[in-house]
């Protein structure tokens, strides 16, 4: 087999490229072996190593070539090399600048270089406290957003944004506005003195909502996350957020919204509030206690405005001839409210949030008699997106229902808004009419009722979504309490 | 309590970083409210719970900060050159060896050829074959991590008592490190050679250039060797596999007093030779000059900083700042590149050496944007080397103060490797390394790009949990 070995003087390439070149012609076809390097003691051995023969004045500044094969592989070679080393010229004038530096892989690293004041985490839980905080050992406030995030954790994170001055909002907070910026799910309410403190998301929003239609606008809603006001937590990130608002100047009056709060920190949060010098309002869930419709009524009178009629958009529905209550929410606190309300009428309520444990529902989540299912519990959204975001658990769900002959009253909730799906009223309202006329074929008349948490600024904008739903044969109602009434009346109507 | 609140929040204009569902970021762009996003991906397997605990350590932030100001405050001086016998009280059959501890029978071929030429360089052995008999019956033999004696040794690592050894000394932290003279490229005894051109040049390096350098850095000494590497860097070296303006500098340091030194004409004129015509003769200067800096970041209670990565051919292993001198050890990588001669990826040994110090200290590939011209390793492009670069950032604690990047506008390079990033990020430290032949005898194959392998650094996030959660 003939071998070529050739030098070319003058010609510098870097050794690294030419280790580049030598693969390149080495791998043309029928190439047996072939080596390109500078004529450097190092590579005049390993080129004599392959058996080549190396001219005896061979310099380190000349480039060898060394080529084994027949004459077609050699031609084959030497094109090899010339296009390899033409490309090696070329490459430069051919780069495509430096490229965009990588993006941050971390929170803390996204907060060094943007210096931003907040941040949102919306990670797995798991995965949730170590990103929380990288937030507070630098000194930013964290919403966040992640559930299944352990009560420890939750402990752990609190403590250590209080010694940093700053507030975790959450976990599993769904809702916060600070300074007019809408984090999560919020809605487009208009800009006021009034400051929420939210242990509950769609409680919050349900909140800002009817003020809004009272004409109130809202300073901030600073979340707090659904245990804050719980016994072990005790109420770490509420007070923080009542401290902030009563410092706020902004801030003239302050609504803190919760689900069922331990009694003995409900008490001790308003012992501390009584000192803040500035109102606040409690519109703390629980047996026996005020709804959030009528909380908001009397933090309305307190403050000095009027109550106006909260707004609905109501259809002619027969009364259930038969069958139970059935309401399918993705807000855990209208579903908590709705739960309250409904079992003064009608004794325990079956669900996956049970008031009490002997209520609750099995795996199947399904029961003859009157359900309340919370789509947006933590059990619920392993693995999968929040029902605001991905409705289709429940729309199997209304579909499931229309087919069943125990459900009498289909209760419902919508809630619009930054953050939510960008047009869930039609979905709603077409798996709306589907059921109707499934339960119309099996002989059933299957009254529909929605809560509709929103305001007219929302993205999705509140009078189409109400209409919309309207149309499709539902009663809509701005007040969860007033929807669950409804319903509640379409109901009891056929014991009468 | 400050006067106001949360710091001020609600009072500030609101700028949001996010990490999650990219729909959030959304909904703020569309309110014009700025956004930076987090590329967020969930950490390394079976990390987190560690992960939590050990970023809650409340001792972790300022141990790291210690690390960091410790490792790039450590000086590097060159201050003599003399046999291991003397310097590290070396005895006739114990060698020092690159990464952690291994015993023979679990040697890579490079390591054990290097230990068959170490034996007959010291006379211990006649043939190669003697040599390995006795090295695998073990009597009167002892192998040792050369970082258990704070040396380092590239590649194989091998050192015996009568081979000689820079000696640097960080005067900050009263540190001392010692590496070996480098012998050039091609059939080396770092590589697993052990011909007779590699036991005969061992000996003219230890009678020749040895003796004449010590001479020269008597005279000339101590030399900075941190001051070059600043420089190199900026001249486009990254100081792990392109050492060429590294080892000029060093060179015209020690030249006036290597010419005048007491020696035959012939022997200088070699010695001076053998030294400019080495690419690499900065590496074992660059090397001890990073171990000083790691090893006065070792020992920080709750630090996470990682102040060794090691390979012995066999294991990759890592040590912790703040888990005293416990290895952390997975099975090494075998580096990506390009290959001599007709060499090819089947002749590769795993990833070898303790060069991999360079990394651990902040440059290598760490400072890969600053040598461009050593990107078509990996058959890249400049923005690969730029993105190298920037991307390392991610898993250190701070930029260093005298080692910079000139095309990152002289931003210091990415220094102090955190464990616990790594867990977080999945982004592996990247190593720029010389392969070795996986036969004993074989010599260096090639060159390219490793990583370490991940359970180096969740055993060592174990470790760091379990100390944090007491």
């Amino acid at each position: 087999m003939p071998d070529h070995v050739e030098l070319r003087r003058g010609a510098y390439y870097d050794s690294v490229s030419l280790m580049q070149v030598s693969r390149t012609v080495a791998s043309a076809p029928g190439v047996e072996a072939a080596q390109v390097a500078m004529a450097t003691d190092l590579n005049t051995d390993v080129i004599r190593g392959m058996g080549f023969t190396v001219p005896d004045d061979a310099g380190t500044n000349d480039l060898i070539v060394a080529i084994r094969g027949d004459e077609a592989a050699m031609e084959a070679g030497r094109a090899a090399l010339e296009s390899a080393l033409a490309d090696l010229k070329n490459a430069g004038a051919q780069s495509g600048g430096f490229g965009e530096a990588p993006p941050r892989r971390t929170l803390g690293g996204a907060i060094d270089a943007s210096q931003a004041n907040l941040a949102l985490i919306s990670v797995p839980g798991q995965h949730a406290t170590v990103e929380a905080l990288d937030a507070i050992h630098r000194g930013v406030s964290v919403m966040l957003f992640s559930d299944n995030v352990s009560v420890d954790d939750e402990i752990r994170l609190k403590d250590a944004a209080a010694a940093a001055d700053v507030l975790v909002m959450g976990p599993d907070c769904g809702t916060a506005v600070v300074g007019g910026v809408a984090l999560g799910f919020a809605n487009a309410v208009r800009p006021g003195s009034v400051g929420i403190v939210a242990a509950s998301g769609t409680g919050a929003q349900q909140v800002m909502c009817l003020l809004d239609a009272a004409g109130v606008g809202m300073s901030h809603c600073l979340g707090v996350g659904g245990r804050d006001m719980s016994a072990q937590v005790q109420g770490r990130s509420t007070r923080q957020a009542l401290a902030a608002l009563a410092a706020d100047e902004a801030t003239t009056s302050v609504v803190v919204v919760s689900k069922p709060p331990a009694a003995e920190v409900l008490a001790d949060m308003q012992s501390y509030a009584a000192g803040l010098g500035v109102p606040v309002h409690w519109a703390t869930l629980g047996a026996g206690r005020p709804d959030l419709t009528a909380a908001v009524e009397a933090a309305l009178r307190a403050d000095g405005h009027p109550v106006p009629e909260w707004p609905s958009w109501t259809t002619d529905q027969e009364p259930a001839a038969a069958g139970a209550l059935r309401g399918l929410f993705c807000g855990g606190t209208l579903a908590d409210e709705a739960m309250l309300i409904a079992s003064e009428q009608l004794g325990g309520i079956r669900s996956n949030i049970p008031l009490s444990p002997e209520l609750a529902l099995g795996d199947d989540l399904r029961h003859d008699s009157h359900v309340v299912i919370d789509f947006g519990d933590d059990g619920m959204t392993q693995g999968r997106a929040h029902p605001m975001i991905d409705p289709s658990l429940r729309l199997e769900r209304i579909a499931t229902e229309a087919k069943d002959p125990t459900c009498g009253v289909l209760l419902l909730d919508l809630v619009l808004g930054y953050g939510a799906h960008q047009d869930p009223a039609d979905e709603l309202a077409d798996a709306v009419r589907a059921a109707r006329a499934t339960a119309r074929e099996a002989g059933r008349d299957l009254p529909v009722v929605v809560s509709l948490t929103g305001v007219e600024n929302d993205p999705q904008g509140l009078e189409r979504c109400a209409t919309t739903l309207q149309q499709a044969g539902a009663s809509v109602f701005l007040s969860n309490a007033q929807a669950t009434r409804h319903a509640l009346s379409l109901l009891t109507a056929q014991e009468h | 309590m400050t006067s106001t609140p949360l710091r001020g929040l609600l009072s500030a204009d609101v700028s949001v970083a996010t990490a999650g569902v990219s729909l959030f970021a959304d909904a703020l762009r569309s309110q014009a409210v700025p956004v930076t996003e987090t590329a967020w991906q969930p950490p390394l397997d079976g990390t987190s719970a560690d992960l939590s605990v050990v970023l809650a350590d409340p001792r972790r932030e300022e141990a790291n900060a210690e690390a960091f100001r410790r490792m790039t405050a450590a000086g590097a001086d060159l201050v003599d050159v003399r046999p291991a016998s003397e310097a590290l009280g070396l005895e006739k059959g114990t060698f020092l060896h690159a990464g952690p501890p291994i015993e023979w029978e679990r040697a890579s071929g490079p390591l054990k050829g290097a230990l068959i030429g170490a034996m007959l360089f010291e006379g211990l052995a006649d043939t190669a074959e003697e040599a390995e008999a006795r090295l695998a019956k073990g009597d009167g033999i002892t192998l040792e991590p050369c970082h258990h004696r704070d040396a380092v040794g590239p590649m194989a690592g091998v050192v015996s008592p009568s081979m000689w050894m820079y000696e640097l000394r960080d005067e900050a932290h009263d540190g001392t490190s010692w590496c070996s003279l480098n012998e050039g490229l091609g059939k080396v005894l770092r590589y697993g050679a052990y011909g007779p051109e590699v036991v005969d040049r061992l000996h003219w390096m230890n009678s020749v250039l040895g003796p004449l350098l010590q001479q020269a850095v008597r005279k000339a000494g101590p030399i900075d060797v941190k001051a070059i590497i600043a420089q190199m860097l900026q001249m486009g070296d990254e100081g792990h596999n392109r050492n060429r303006a590294g080892s000029l500098m060093l060179l015209r340091e020690l030249l006036p007093a290597l010419i005048t030194a007491d020696g035959s004409s012939d022997d200088i004129a070699e010695a001076v030779r053998f030294s400019g015509a080495n690419e690499h003769f900065f590496l074992n200067l660059g090397m001890p000059a990073c171990k000083l800096a790691t090893m006065a970041a070792h020992g920080i209670p709750g630090s996470s900083v990682v102040t060794t990565m090691a390979r012995n051919g066999t294991d990759f292993g890592i040590r912790v700042s703040g888990t005293g001198d416990e290895w952390f050890t997975g099975p090494a990588n075998t580096p990506e590149g390009l290959f001599l001669g007709s060499y090819g990826p089947e002749d590769a040994n795993p990833d070898i050496g303790d060069s991999a110090i360079t990394e651990t200290a902040g440059i290598g590939g760490f400072a890969m944007a600053a040598a461009p011209a050593i990107v078509r390793f990996v058959g890249g492009d400049v923005p690969f080397a730029l993105r190298a670069t920037q991307t390392m950032y991610e898993i250190t604690v701070g930029e260093h103060t005298a080692y910079q990047v000139p095309i990152l506008e002289f931003r210091g390079t990415p220094t102090g490797i955190d464990v616990a990033a790594v867990a977080r990020t999945g982004i592996l430290p990247q190593i720029n390394t010389g392969m070795a032949g996986r036969v004993a005898g074989t010599g260096q194959v090639g060159a390219g790009l490793v990583t370490p392998p991940e359970q180096c650094f969740t055993g060592a996030l174990r470790a760091l949990a379990s100390r944090a959660g007491g």
